[in-house]
C-alpha cells in the first residue's frame, strides 16, 4: 500500500471492510462531519473580528436600540476619525451620541508601539544572532555552562523579575522614557538564543571554514555568510519578536504611566477603564481595537506561511 | 560536536577582533557575547537574585528603597487568606481553560492531520494567538456583554435566559477560561498538528490492514505515540495559563469595574501580586507572592514532566 493512501481518506481500504457501497457512504457522512467542524471551529475564529468591524461602523444609538443585524446598524465611518482625532464636534455627537468623555492620542500610542517594537526587534534578533553563533561555533571555557545558565532564563516567569526591573529601571531615571520599555527586551530572550543557535548548528562549517582560512575574522565570517545563509530562520525570529513587543502589556503597564508613552495595548486597556458601566462607548471602543490590531494583521497576510511553519517543535524542543 | 584538535596554522592577525583561528577562545567570543551578556546579566540574573532579597525586605516603590525584615514577609504569606483564595481561583480556572483548549485542539489536529494540510486554513486558525491579549479581551467582552452582546442573542434563540457572564461572581472565571481557548485553541493545534506530522504513516496502514477502526487508531496508536510531545504542550500550555493577567485585568476592570471583579472572584494570584506591588505599595510582600508563584511553577513543570515521561516516545 502507499504511503499517501491514508491521506485522502478517512477509512483505507482493507479485507476485513464493509461492501464498498456502505463504506464510502460511512466515509463520506464522516468527513462532512469532519468539515462541518472544521468550517465551525473557522468561522469562531474570524467572526469576533468582523462583529468588531460591524460594531465599529455602527452609531452607538442604534446599537443601544438593541438591532443586531450582521451588518453595521446606522453605517456611520465617525467612529473611526474619532479614534484617529479628524472627527468634528458633530460627527462625535452623531456617532456616539452624547459629549466624549474619556480619550486617547490613538496616533501617539501608534507611534509608541511602532517605535518599541522595531527597537525591541532589531536589538534582540541581532544580538540574539550574535550570541547564537559564538554557542554554536566558537569554543572557549565554559561555554555549555554559560548556555544552559542562559536556557535556565526561560523558567523565570516575568513576574518575577518585574518588580526588581522596575526597582532598576526607577533608579536610572527611565520611567515613562522610551529606554525604559524597551531595555529588559532589547538584549535578548533565552528563547531567541536557544532559536537561532539550533539553526547555526545545522549549517555545515565547510564555507565558514574556508572563510576563515582566508583569512576573514569571526566577525566577518559571521556577517558575510552565516547571516546571508540564516535569513529564513532570522526573519521568522523577528516577524515573532515584533508580534510579541506589539502585544506585550504588563511591562510597558508598569513602566510608563505616562500616557505619550504608553503603547496602544496599555491606552486601550486605560481607556476601557475610563469607560461608564452604563452605555460604554461600544462603536468607538470597536473601531480604535480593530485599528490597534490592524499593523498585525497586515504582517500576518505579508508573512503569514512563515508564521504558520515557525510553530512546531524545532524552537521548543 | 566535533572534539578534533583544530589544524595547526601560522597565527594571523587579520580581524580587530581576537585572532582568525578556527575556535578563537574568549577573546572572540566576548565581543559576539557581550550585548547578550550585558542583557541577561541586567535583565535575568540579577533581577532575580534582586528579587529574591526584596522579598525579604518591606521594600515601598514610591522611597525606592527597603529594608530587611527577615522572614515576616514570609510569615505573613503563609497566614494570607487572600493569597490561597487568588490561587484556588488561578487553579480553577486553568483546570477550566485548559481541558476545553486541550480537547478541541487535539480534534482540530486529528481532523486537520486527515482533511487538508492548508496554510491558509492553518494561519485562520492561528491569527487568534497573535492578536494582543487586551484586543483580544474587549472583543470577547462586547460580545459577551450582558444586555447588547450577540452571544446571549444567539443563545436566546434557543429559549436560554441572558447570561451574565462577567457580572456573576460563578461565571467570571469559565468566562475569563472560554476568552483564552479561543485565543489558544489554534496555536496549541498547531502545535499537536506537527506533533502528528512526526508519527509513522506505516503504522496506521498495518492497523487498517489488520482491520482496526478509527476510533482504535485513535486509542492505540494516536494518543500513546502523541504523549511525548502533549506532554511538552501541556507543560506550556498549563504554565502560561497560570499566569494568566491581561485578559482579567481588561475584561474585569472596564466599564466601572474593578479588576479582578466582581468581589474579588477573578482575582487571579498574578493580579494579586500586581495589587500588593502597585496598588497596596507593598513591593517586598509582592516579592514574596512571586517567590512562592515561581517555586509552583517549577513544581508543575517537574511534576509533569516526570508523570508523562516527556522524554521517552513510545515508539520503540
Amino acid at each position: 500500500m502507499s504511503a499517501t493512501a491514508l491521506d485522502d481518506g478517512l477509512t483505507p481500504p482493507s479485507a476485513a471492510a464493509p461492501p464498498p457501497s456502505a463504506r464510502l457512504r460511512k466515509r463520506g457522512i464522516g468527513r462532512a462531519a469532519a468539515w462541518a467542524f472544521m468550517i465551525a471551529i473557522l468561522v469562531i475564529s474570524v467572526f469576533p473580528f468582523w462583529w468588531a468591524l460591524r460594531t465599529g461602523l455602527s452609531t452607538n444609538g442604534q446599537l443601544f436600540a438593541g438591532e443586531q443585524s450582521l451588518l453595521p446598524v446606522g453605517y456611520t465611518d465617525n467612529n473611526f476619525e474619532r479614534v484617529l482625532g479628524t472627527a468634528s464636534e458633530e460627527e462625535i455627537l452623531e456617532s456616539l451620541g452624547r459629549q466624549n468623555t474619556g480619550s486617547f492620542d490613538f496616533l501617539q500610542s501608534l507611534k509608541v508601539s511602532v517605535i518599541v517594537s522595531t527597537a525591541v526587534t532589531i536589538g534582540q534578533v541581532a544580538f540574539s544572532a550574535m550570541a547564537a553563533y559564538a554557542f554554536a561555533r566558537l569554543r572557549f571555557r565554559g561555554r555549555d555552562k554559560l548556555f544552559f545558565l542562559f536556557l535556565s532564563g526561560l523558567m523565570i516567569p516575568p513576574i518575577f523579575t518585574l518588580i526588581p526591573n522596575l526597582v532598576l529601571v526607577k533608579n536610572l531615571g527611565w520611567l515613562n522614557s522610551y529606554p525604559g520599555i524597551i531595555a529588559p527586551f532589547f538584549f535578548m530572550t533565552p528563547f531567541a538564543v536557544f532559536f537561532l543557535r539550533q539553526f547555526f548548528l545545522g549549517i555545515s562549517r565547510e564555507v565558514e571554514e574556508a572563510a576563515l582560512l582566508d583569512g576573514a575574522g569571526h566577525f566577518r565570517t559571521f556577517f558575510g555568510i552565516i547571516v546571508p545563509m540564516s535569513a529564513a530562520p532570522l526573519a521568522t525570529l523577528s516577524i515573532l519578536t515584533y508580534i510579541t513587543a506589539w502585544n506585550e502589556f504588563l511591562w510597558p503597564l508598569v513602566v510608563a504611566r505616562d500616557p505619550a508613552r504608553q503603547p496602544l495595548t496599555v491606552a486601550l486597556g486605560q481607556f476601557t477603564a475610563q469607560q461608564p458601566g452604563t452605555s460604554p462607548d461600544w462603536s468607538g471602543l470597536m473601531a480604535g481595537t480593530l485599528l490597534a490590531a490592524l499593523p498585525i494583521i497586515v504582517i500576518f497576510l505579508a508573512f503569514g506561511r512563515k508564521v504558520v511553519d515557525s510553530i512546531g517543535f524545532s524552537g521548543i524542543k | 560536536m566535533t572534539s578534533t584538535a583544530a589544524p595547526a596554522q601560522v597565527p594571523r592577525r587579520r580581524s580587530l577582533f581576537g585572532s582568525a583561528s578556527l575556535h578563537g577562545g574568549w577573546r572572540s567570543a566576548f565581543w559576539f557575547l557581550l550585548p547578550a551578556l550585558v542583557g541577561f546579566v541586567a535583565f535575568y540574573l540579577y533581577p532575580a537574585l534582586r528579587g529574591l532579597y526584596i522579598s525579604f525586605t518591606d521594600w515601598n516603590l514610591i522611597a525606592n528603597r527597603g529594608s530587611w525584615v527577615g522572614t515576616d514577609n514570609y510569615d505573613r504569606l503563609f497566614n494570607d487568606r487572600q493569597v490561597w483564595e487568588s490561587l484556588k481561583i488561578t487553579f480553577k480556572y486553568t483546570v477550566i481553560n485548559i481541558a476545553s483548549q486541550t480537547v478541541l485542539a487535539i480534534a482540530i489536529a486529528v481532523l486537520m492531520d486527515r482533511l487538508t494540510k492548508s496554510v491558509t486554513i492553518r494561519g485562520i486558525l492561528l491569527l487568534p494567538w497573535l492578536i494582543p491579549n487586551v484586543i483580544v479581551a474587549l472583543l470577547w467582552v462586547w460580545m459577551l456583554d450582558g444586555n447588547l452582546g450577540i452571544v446571549n442573542d444567539f443563545l436566546g434563540l434557543f429559549g436560554m435566559d441572558p447570561v451574565r457572564f462577567f457580572t456573576d461572581t460563578g461565571k467570571v472565571i469559565p468566562s475569563l477560561a472560554g476568552i483564552n481557548t479561543w485565543r489558544h485553541m489554534g496555536y496549541t493545534a498547531l502545535l499537536i498538528f506537527a506533533g502528528l506530522q512526526t508519527i509513522p504513516r506505516s503504522l496506521y496502514e498495518a492497523a487498517a490492514v489488520d482491520g482496526a477502526t478509527e476510533r482504535q487508531m485513535f486509542r492505540d496508536i494516536t494518543i500513546p505515540l502523541l504523549r511525548p510531545i502533549l506532554a511538552l504542550v501541556l507543560v506550556i500550555t498549563i504554565v502560561g495559563s497560570l499566569q494568566v493577567f491581561d485578559t482579567v485585568f481588561v475584561a474585569t476592570g472596564g466599564f466601572g469595574g474593578q479588576p479582578g471583579g466582581p468581589a474579588n472572584a477573578s482575582r487571579v494570584i498574578y493580579l494579586y501580586i500586581y495589587q500588593n506591588a502597585f496598588d497596596f505599595n507593598q513591593l517586598g510582600y509582592a516579592a514574596t507572592i512571586s517567590v512562592l508563584l515561581v517555586a509552583i511553577l517549577l513544581t508543575v513543570t517537574f511534576l509533569q514532566l516526570k508523570l508523562l515521561r516527556a522524554g521517552e516516545s513510545d515508539l520503540a
